[in-house]
């Protein structure tokens, strides 16, 4: 049984039943952020809490990346086995627009302001057999 | 005081295997001098940068030690402009007469790979694959395209374009016009992007001696004045490079500010304005930023385009000298070839690329990650 780890501590809730991306909200002007970041963008304020973001929203704008990026892009994918991958910025409703890879990648089944919810799924295996947990933008059927 | 550019020299753009990229600084460097009458030892001061070819004050080392005090610079895509900002107020202020401002760069081919961690974000989000410029602007401009109405095929007119301004330049790298036809059907890159809409990473050099305005008569019968040099940053809720999360309401961009800025210090307005250098790292980027400098409306750009009045004889010329497009881009170079086209404009040596009717005013613009501008405007 191999091993699920998050790609990155703090990006999202994990292991979860029902996982969440986690942004950071000012307690003083109720602006949101997507990692968490210790300070808000908006009014240098440090009074920020953690929260966990909205699991839905409308895709506000997507392109597909064609070409293998250089690193640090690390898939596990070499030059051969590249697929192309859409990516896009998800509008969150009350929240912000986080940006992330799309499950889709043909450009005639995507367009802006259609639903899309946030999954969680394999994003490559390591050496040592570890799955490498990252989050996508997924059209809801 | 006022500042008067009075030197300016380029190393073509491009590839040039047989010479380091601080060699073709230098090589600039040396042209502005010889256009200035001047010798290295009359500078005062030096600014200068280079993202990928070494520091840019080893150019000391080329060019003869003679103890000046030279600054590097490093901010990105706007490098050139900065270095020509930090010369302009060395001047202003009444510290110093004389200097120079160099930018150079050599590039490894294919598409910048930044590094996350130099921008405070986290490693995962190169290696997911978001750490990409060209993905930033694929998506600005389908965005763009969504809400006011720009076409496909606008986007190939301006590569169209940019091709035929670059084959009318002897110092630019991409020197054979392309069909319209052929730009639309390459290789698509980041959709709605094909191959050639994009500039690449290149080569080059480009240096300019600045002086106090009331000396500039004697190194040159044509002294070209800095009437405005500004930068700004993004600030909260512009849609930027590198951005993992945005806001949800949105404010204009460092573009837009420091056109403001610039047009406020300068006493002009966009109209004024007979020629115009805009940061096109690819087609949508010039459609955009025609809109965010003020020099149309947001969606204007695809009638004004349609119509060809963009070209070296249109209403409203762009990117003469074929832009970052026909020219790649050395990073710390870039910015500083917009003012070396403008400078030929104005003093009207362009020859092929020459815009007619004595053109007096001409516009700069830079935009970088993560999210700066820089904007000059300057007058004969």
């Amino acid at each position: 049984m191999s091993n699920q780890v998050p790609i990155a501590e703090g990006l999202f809730t994990w292991p979860a039943a029902n996982p969440a991306l986690l942004g950071s909200r000012c307690k003083s002007c109720g602006i949101a952020a997507f990692p968490a970041a210790k300070s808000c963008m908006a009014c240098s304020g440090q009074n920020v809490e953690i929260e966990e973001l909205p699991g839905r929203g409308t895709l506000w704008t997507w392109t597909v990346q064609r070409f293998m990026p250089k690193s640090p892009y690390n898939s596990g994918e070499t030059p051969e086995t590249f697929k192309p991958y859409g990516v896009g910025y998800l509008e969150l409703p009350g929240g912000v627009r986080v940006e992330g890879r799309l499950t889709e990648n043909d450009p005639a089944k995507l367009r802006i302001g259609m639903e899309m919810e946030v999954v969680f799924e394999p994003y490559r295996t390591e050496d040592n057999g570890d799955e490498v947990i990252s989050f996508f933008f997924k059209p809801v059927a | 005081m006022d500042v008067a550019i009075v030197g300016i020299g380029i190393h073509p753009f491009g590839r040039t295997p047989s010479r380091s990229g601080l060699e073709q600084g230098a090589y600039a460097a040396r042209e502005a001098l010889k256009d200035a009458g001047a010798a290295w030892r009359d500078m005062q001061f030096a600014f200068g940068g280079s993202a990928s070819a070494g520091s840019a004050d080893a150019l000391v080392n080329e060019l003869g030690l003679t103890g000046i005090p030279f600054i590097n610079v490093a901010n990105g895509c706007a490098t050139g402009g900065s270095s020509l900002i930090s010369a302009y107020n060395a001047i202003k202020s009444g510290e110093y007469d004389i200097g120079l401002v160099a930018g150079f760069d050599k590039h490894e081919r294919g598409a910048f790979n930044a590094d996350p961690k130099s921008l405070g974000i986290g490693m995962w989000y190169g290696e997911t694959g978001m750490m990409m410029t060209t993905q930033f602007f694929a998506m600005k401009i389908q965005k763009y395209m969504h809400d006011h109405g720009i076409s496909a095929d606008t986007l190939a007119k301006v590569a169209e374009k940019s091709f035929i301004n670059g084959s009318k330049n002897p110092n630019a790298w991409r020197r054979e016009p392309i069909a319209v036809e052929e730009i639309a059907n390459s290789m698509m890159v980041n959709d709605p992007l094909t191959k050639f809409m994009f500039c690449s990473p290149s080569e080059g050099g480009v240096a300019l001696i600045l002086c106090r305005a009331d000396m500039a008569s004697k190194y040159t019968a044509t002294p070209v004045y800095l009437k405005a040099a500004t930068l700004k940053s993004r600030r909260y809720g512009s849609f930027e490079v590198f951005a993992p999360s945005q806001a949800l309401q949105q404010v204009d961009g460092p573009t837009v500010d420091a056109a403001r800025a610039a047009f406020e210090m300068a006493g002009v307005g966009p109209r004024d304005i007979d020629v115009m250098q805009l940061q096109d790292t690819e087609v949508g980027a010039e459609i955009m930023h025609m809109a965010e400098n003020g020099f149309c409306e947001h969606g204007e750009q695809e009638q004004l385009i349609q119509s060809g009045a963009t070209h070296i004889g249109g209403s409203m010329p762009v990117n003469t000298d074929g832009g970052c497009i026909a020219n790649g881009e050395p990073i710390g170079a870039s910015g500083l070839r917009q003012v070396y086209e403008n400078v030929l404009q104005l003093r009207g040596q362009a020859g092929e690329h020459q815009v007619p009717n004595d053109p007096r005013l001409a516009y700069t613009h830079v935009y970088g990650a993560p999210g700066i501008s820089a904007v000059t405007i300057l007058q004969k």
